[in-house]
């Protein structure tokens, strides 16, 4: 019998199983407390449950972290770590960026990527699975720098909000009481712009969104991002216009900026007239190529440019930072090296 | 910000089904009547709940015919197709109203597709695209070729069909990427539109862009 995995579980999955398992209710929230706030790999260690307790849950589950099986070390400081998947043969990233006075965790949500952008890494493995919610908050537990984190990213491989469940429920695992207890202002979770998704995750969580606009006309966008034909970004932007994200929550635009393409003054025009009346802020990103792209990334002089451009007109721009170059830690390039991909019988 | 059920109630249609028919095995066809217009390449949300969130097809067919057509298959992990598959003639169904910007013209183009990919180049097809057009669809087996008898005979040596696993008179035997390599020369000069699973629309489009297509003449739709 293949046992369940505990780590992954909300609160309310664990009170479900323990009641099924004839055990005290109460247990549920000592097993959240191992499972969250404790560090701990087994079930066997939850010393404050009785051994015949810890023998029934045994019975049928394995308590589920998974250790990084690779890590590359940037020189500076950026670590890539790899995870094998629930799957067989399917590997995960994720990439820890210390900074000053922040560290953050680029997490993972799916095993490749349904979406193909142009430019993606991961989009170039297809799509291999789902990541559970146990798999997703693996990648936070089981980090040897847990301690000295500040932030969580959804921006690693896959689109979250096409795994709206499970990232969902990791979601409500990092930031509940019984569970690691971050503040929802310290995670951000990006999409290309999954409508649905969208509305479940701003209408259910108090987390930061980034959408990852990359062009503000649409022909343009369609080709750099085939979800552009279902959902364009001007029906996103009229979720994000309408929604109330209060005082403390954020939204912002990722702008990956590719040469000759995306970094022009008429688009500096156009994203303006686009994300008027939006409180956000657009961080640019330096686009570094990936094997056959038929894109190149803007030079520092224009990026400079279209950030001074569009802080004059009212949008707080930055620069995203380049971090472990020599590690290739944009998601996708580790885990396609690794996967043993099997030619498509389908066409 | 309303309640993400009430939204999707609010912009469902209630239809009912005129045929629901298994084509090929565990791929099916849908129809309803249709009410509103569409332009060909476009899809529509589906569901059989109103407390499920409808999934996207694209609609396969002509713009002026009177029914909205449907293709599917059976996903066994999925929610909506199981239950799809046992509704009968009669049933109620929740549409979205017709959306999308996966659309051509009466430029020349290239239309390749997997699997039930296909949808939106027979919308196409059957919306008055034919002239300067070139199908190739890649399939598993002999049966993956959907609507292929009316394909065959209004485009001619201009249907190409990839059959992966089996071999047969009027079939290219390999994987349609094998046979768009098999090319000398791709027209630089026409569009390409693709429409597949994820995986088929990457691959073919870094080939096309290796053999020297300008990504720009590239068009993807992606089955998500």
């Amino acid at each position: 019998m293949n046992k369940d995995i505990l780590l992954g579980k909300t609160l309310e999955e664990l009170i479900q199983i323990v009641l099924d398992l004839k055990l005290p209710k109460f247990t549920a929230k000592q097993i959240a407390d191992w499972l969250y706030k404790k560090d701990i790999t087994s079930i066997d260690e939850m010393s404050n449950l009785s051994l015949k307790t810890r023998e029934i849950i045994k019975e049928k589950f394995i308590f589920g972290n998974i250790s990084s099986t690779k890590v590359q070390c940037s020189v500076d400081g950026t670590k890539k770590y790899l995870y094998p998947s629930n799957m067989p043969n399917k590997f995960i990233e994720t990439a820890y960026i210390p900074d000053r006075d922040r560290n953050t965790l680029c997490v993972s949500s799916q095993v490749g990527c349904k979406m193909g952008c142009l430019f993606c890494m991961t989009g170039k493995q297809g799509f291999q699975g789902q990541l559970t919610s146990g798999e997703i908050i693996n990648q936070i537990r089981s980090l040897p720098e847990r301690e000295s984190l500040t932030n969580i990213v959804y921006m690693g491989m896959g689109e979250p909000l096409d795994n709206v469940p499970e990232v969902m429920k990791s979601l409500e695992i990092l930031t509940s009481e019984y569970g690691m207890a971050m503040s929802p202002r310290r995670i951000t979770v990006s999409t290309i712009g999954i409508i649905p998704g969208m509305i479940e995750f701003l209408n259910n969580s108090e987390c930061h969104l980034a959408v990852s606009l990359h062009s503000p006309f649409d022909e343009e966008r369609k080709k750099l991002m085939p979800v552009q034909n279902v959902y364009p970004i001007k029906d996103v932007l009229e979720i994000v216009r309408n929604f109330d994200f209060g005082r403390q929550r954020r939204v912002s635009f990722e702008y990956i900026m590719f040469k000759g393409i995306n970094d022009t003054a008429d688009h500096i025009k156009e994203l303006c007239r686009i994300l008027d009346g939006i409180r956000c802020r657009i961080n640019l990103i330096r686009f570094h190529p990936i094997p056959d792209t038929p894109l190149d990334g803007s030079d520092d002089a224009t990026m400079e440019y279209f950030k001074d451009q569009l802080t004059k007109k009212g949008i707080t721009t930055t620069i995203r930072r380049s971090r472990g170059l020599d590690i290739f830690a944009a998601c996708g390039m580790l885990s396609t090296k690794e996967l043993i991909k099997r030619q498509n019988e389908d066409y | 910000m309303e309640s993400k059920t009430n939204q999707i109630k609010n912009k469902l249609n209630t239809t009912t089904i005129l045929e629901n028919k298994e084509i090929a095995p565990g791929v099916y066809v849908l129809k309803y009547k249709k009410t509103k217009a569409f332009k060909a390449g476009q899809y529509i949300g589906l569901t059989t709940d109103l407390e499920v969130t409808p999934r996207l097809y694209t609609i396969a067919s002509g713009i002026n015919d009177d029914e909205v057509q449907i293709l599917y298959n059976i996903k066994d992990d999925g929610w909506l197709t199981p239950r799809l598959s046992e509704i009968k003639t009669g049933s109620k169904l929740y549409v979205t109203n017709p959306d999308g910007d996966f659309i051509d013209d009466n430029t020349p183009a290239w239309w390749i597709a997997s699997g039930t990919g296909i949808a939106p180049f027979y919308a196409m097809f059957r919306s008055g695209l034919r002239k300067n057009k070139t199908l190739i669809h890649g399939g598993r087996y002999t049966h993956s070729f959907y609507f292929e008898e009316e394909f065959s005979q209004a485009l001619g040596s201009n249907y190409i069909r990839c059959c992966s696993q089996e071999e047969s008179e009027g079939l290219y035997s390999g994987r349609l990427t094998r046979y768009l390599q098999t090319i000398k020369e791709l027209p630089k000069d026409y569009r390409f539109f693709l429409c597949g699973s994820p995986e088929m629309v990457v691959e073919v489009r870094d080939l096309l862009i290796k053999r020297g297509i300008e990504y720009n003449r590239i068009v993807a739709e992606i089955y998500f």
